[in-house]
């Protein structure tokens, strides 16, 4: 069987942990009688990053601490074919990435990280990372970090992933590095090491293990009983298209230029609503329409607009400046669209009678919308436009409403007699 | 766009073209974060593409992408400058690795969170210096209904036929608004046919011919190594420092969009005998600029219009075109001539005039009234 390493002369520092971890992942994998070209390794920035050209693996090498989120998209992109995704992370990429290792954790994908923890930013000049222990020297530290790492495994454990384990980087960890791997869902192993550079440099009476004991976090195991990832089986429709009701122009209109209408009231009261039923029977005319809808991003309180163009010809331009008609149901509604009524010159504004009448060169109708309800003020505003100026075809809008899902809750009959009675 | 059979009345929204065509085009991942105003291309993509997923951040959600298209997926997402600003290191991994994939961008009102409910044309200096070494990603714009259908699949083919990310730019006004629309205006949309390695020699990933374009090899392959590199890497995917070979590779990443460029070049172009006056708008803008053109023609005047689509790299036959006129309007929604500078650079000729907007979209009224002027 081809080997996992092209070779055992590994770019790294005399007595770097990198090496030691590097062998006895291939060592885990041949063990588990995997083929190099049954493995995807995923790398990222970071000494540990350089293995790539020693693997006769796939190899995928990205950006610093992305490894785990590029790895994720592989085994999603995968889903379970029987390959092995390993993705190589250091501590200080773990922390930039800490997402992606969550995340991953949280989904199970079908991977294993394997964090190379030297407890410093040992490719730009030993920095303190995320995961250095208190106490620990660095370059940025030289009285020792004041503050605790993460437990990275304690993370990943509580974000579910099926396994999380941390080992002292010396003599064969394969067997540990092996049983990570060999887990169906999301493992990770943490590997602690010493970087000889800049560790040894900054702490150089301190040994491996008084180092991790001292620090707290122990070598250990944790597991979480789940089912690895798999691909949502929900059911797609086969087009968009097909969720679309087709509008057959079954009735006609008097319209002979394009106009531009404002609808506007509060939210929760139905203006996007009619708005819809609006276009729709305007479609049933025989016209065209654009209809967009403009509302505070809480959506559920403040003013709700609604602005559509309407014509017999197709519409190119949906921007509308001064409006030709304003339909105005609420004080909300009024405070937004107040300056650009004041701005119109001419065309009418549908107003509820227990508002202000705004300063305009508008005609004002003035007409009690909110007595049937401020759920369907907008509405009976709309069918009392369309039938007081004939610009959209009432009868098409009528029907509409009598057709829609909402039938039931419209006072239609009310809204008529009002309606006739003027 | 031909008229086929009966009409098909009904009230769409962009968003649901672009994603119906990306689908039919052979896009079969979306991955998600919310923002407004893409989130509707991010619903239909839901109950549209084979597998959506929804990522906890947009720097994940390219890094997913990534790793999906390097096991031969095509994966789309739609996102807006908030979180495509997240996006820019994960989109230059995915250039460097020449990995396939569509990103929507849906341009709202800046800086930064801006409003996110109100439409502009303010993200296009960004995409032009968004790869570190000034290298190119194709935008392709879409200006109407039509362009969101055949443009929105030709971004799905571009970057698979380029191996690359591609950016589709739109805006909120496009992808939000709806509209009375007879789908049976629609063309027909074709199934990209893919092609992978099957050479006898062992793969290059990034071992590309005359075309520039190395032949694509999913990752996880039973027969060769695949390697990808987002560090300056030589063809087979080494990370190497800066050798020639490497840095060979960087020169063929710069040249093979433009290498293409004929392939993708865009444009609708609108010129009447005798106008010294060229207007020049795309996106949400084109519309008013169309509207203007009528309105200035019927009153005697005479003038021309261009609508780019194709928006990076900048074809050269815009330069062509703009060469021809005395005078050229820009119409875009920001206040800096954005495209217009990208074109003729940050001191603009005299004879380039631009007309923006901010916070509201560009109206006919604006563009005659600049015509008159001159």
């Amino acid at each position: 069987m081809k080997r996992i390493l092209k070779t055992n002369a590994l770019p790294y520092c005399k007595g770097c942990g990198h090496d030691l971890i590097a062998k006895n992942t291939a060592r885990a994998l041949e063990n588990l009688e995997l083929d190099p070209l049954d493995v995807v390794i995923v790398t990222d920035i970071g000494c540990h990053g350089i293995i790539d050209g020693c693997l006769n693996t796939h190899t995928v090498h990205g950006l610093h601490g992305r490894s785990a989120a590029l790895g994720a998209g592989i085994s999603m992109g995968l889903d379970n074919q029987g390959k092995k995704i390993v993705v190589f992370i250091g501590d200080g990429g773990s922390t930039i990435g800490l997402q992606h290792i969550l995340e991953a954790a949280r989904l199970n994908l079908d991977m294993t990280v394997v964090v190379h923890n030297n407890m410093l930013y040992g490719m730009t000049g030993g920095q303190t990372s995320g995961l250095t222990p208190c106490g620990f020297k660095t370059s940025t530290s030289a009285s020792g970090n004041p503050w605790s790492g993460y437990d990275l495994c304690a993370l990943t454990h509580t974000a579910g992933a099926s396994f999380a384990s941390r080992v002292a980087g010396i003599g064969d960890i394969s067997g540990s590095l092996q049983e990570a791997f060999d887990i169906k869902g999301f493992s990770l192993i943490e590997v602690m090491e010493i970087c000889p550079s800049y560790g040894t440099r900054f702490n150089p009476k301190r040994k491996l293990r008084e180092i991790i004991e001292s620090s707290g976090k122990l070598p250990g195991i944790w597991k979480n009983d789940r089912m690895p990832f798999s691909a949502s089986g929900e059911t797609k429709c086969a087009s968009l298209f097909d969720e679309l009701r087709p509008v057959t122009p079954d009735f006609s209109s008097r319209l002979d230029k394009p106009f531009s209408l404002v609808i506007s009231g509060s939210a929760g009261e139905g203006v996007q609503l009619a708005a819809n039923l609006l276009s729709a029977a305007v479609v049933r005319s025989g016209c065209q329409v654009t209809q967009k809808g403009s509302y505070p991003v809480t959506v559920g309180v403040g003013f709700s607009t609604a602005e559509l163009v309407i014509s017999p010809q197709p519409i190119r331009y949906h921007g509308i400046d001064v409006p030709d008609i304003v339909v105005v149901t609420s004080e909300d509604g009024l405070a937004h669209c107040k300056r650009r009524i004041e701005r119109m010159e001419k065309g009418m504004v549908f107003i509820d009678s227990s508002l202000e009448s705004p300063r305009t060169g508008a005609r004002l109708n003035r007409h009690d919308f909110r007595s049937i309800g401020a759920r369907t003020a907008c509405l009976y505003a709309l069918l009392r436009f369309s039938a007081d100026t004939g610009m959209i075809a009432a009868d098409a809008l009528f029907q509409t409403v009598e057709e829609s899902g909402i039938r039931e809750k419209i006072p239609l009959e009310k809204i008529r007699e009002l309606i006739a009675g003027n | 766009m031909q008229k086929k059979s009966d009409p098909k009345n009904v009230i769409v929204d962009g968003s649901r073209l672009v994603i119906e065509s990306m689908a039919r085009a052979g896009a079969d991942t979306f991955i998600g974060y919310p923002i407004t105003p893409a989130n509707l291309l991010y619903q239909y993509a839901g109950r549209r593409l084979p597998m959506m997923l929804p990522a906890p951040d947009e720097i994940t959600t390219v890094q997913w992408m990534s790793g999906l298209s390097a096991c031969g997926r095509i994966p789309v997402t739609a996102t807006s400058f908030p979180g495509f600003a997240l996006m820019v290191e994960s989109v230059n991994m995915a250039f460097m690795m020449e990995l396939p994939m569509v990103i929507i961008l849906v341009q709202r009102l800046g800086p930064a969170t801006g409003t996110a409910t109100c439409g502009a044309q303010g993200d296009i200096s960004l995409l032009k210096g968004v790869i570190s070494g000034g290298h190119k990603l194709p935008v392709l714009c879409s200006s109407d209904f039509a362009d969101s259908w055949e443009l929105a699949a030709r971004s799905v083919s571009l970057s698979v036929e380029l191996r690359t990310p591609v950016i589709f730019l739109t805006s909120k006004e496009e992808m939000m608004t709806r509209k009375s629309f007879d789908l049976t205006l629609l063309s027909e949309i074709k199934h990209i046919s893919r092609k992978f390695y099957s050479g006898g020699e062992p793969y290059l990933p990034y071992g590309a011919g005359s075309d520039l374009v190395p032949e694509f090899l999913a990752v996880a392959d039973n027969r060769w190594q695949v390697r990808m590199n987002a560090s300056t890497h030589d063809r087979g995917g080494i990370l190497q420092h800066s050798g020639d070979e490497a840095l060979d590779n960087t020169r063929r990443l710069e040249e093979k969009p433009f290498r293409h460029l004929p392939g993708y070049t865009y444009y609708e172009l609108d010129e009447q005998e005798g106008a010294e006056t060229l207007i020049v708008s795309f996106g949400i803008s084109a519309a008013a600029a169309m509207e203007a053109i009528d309105d200035i023609r019927e009153s005697g005047r005479k003038v021309s219009l261009l609508i780019p689509k194709t928006i990076l790299p900048v074809p050269d036959i815009y330069y062509e075109i703009t060469g021809r006129y005395k005078r050229v309007i820009f119409a875009e929604e920001n206040i800096n001539a954005q495209y217009a500078r990208i074109m003729f650079g940050e001191k603009l000729p005299e004879k380039i005039r631009p007309v923006g907007s901010l916070g509201s979209m560009i109206g006919s009224e604006d563009l005659i009234k600049e015509e008159a002027r001159l």
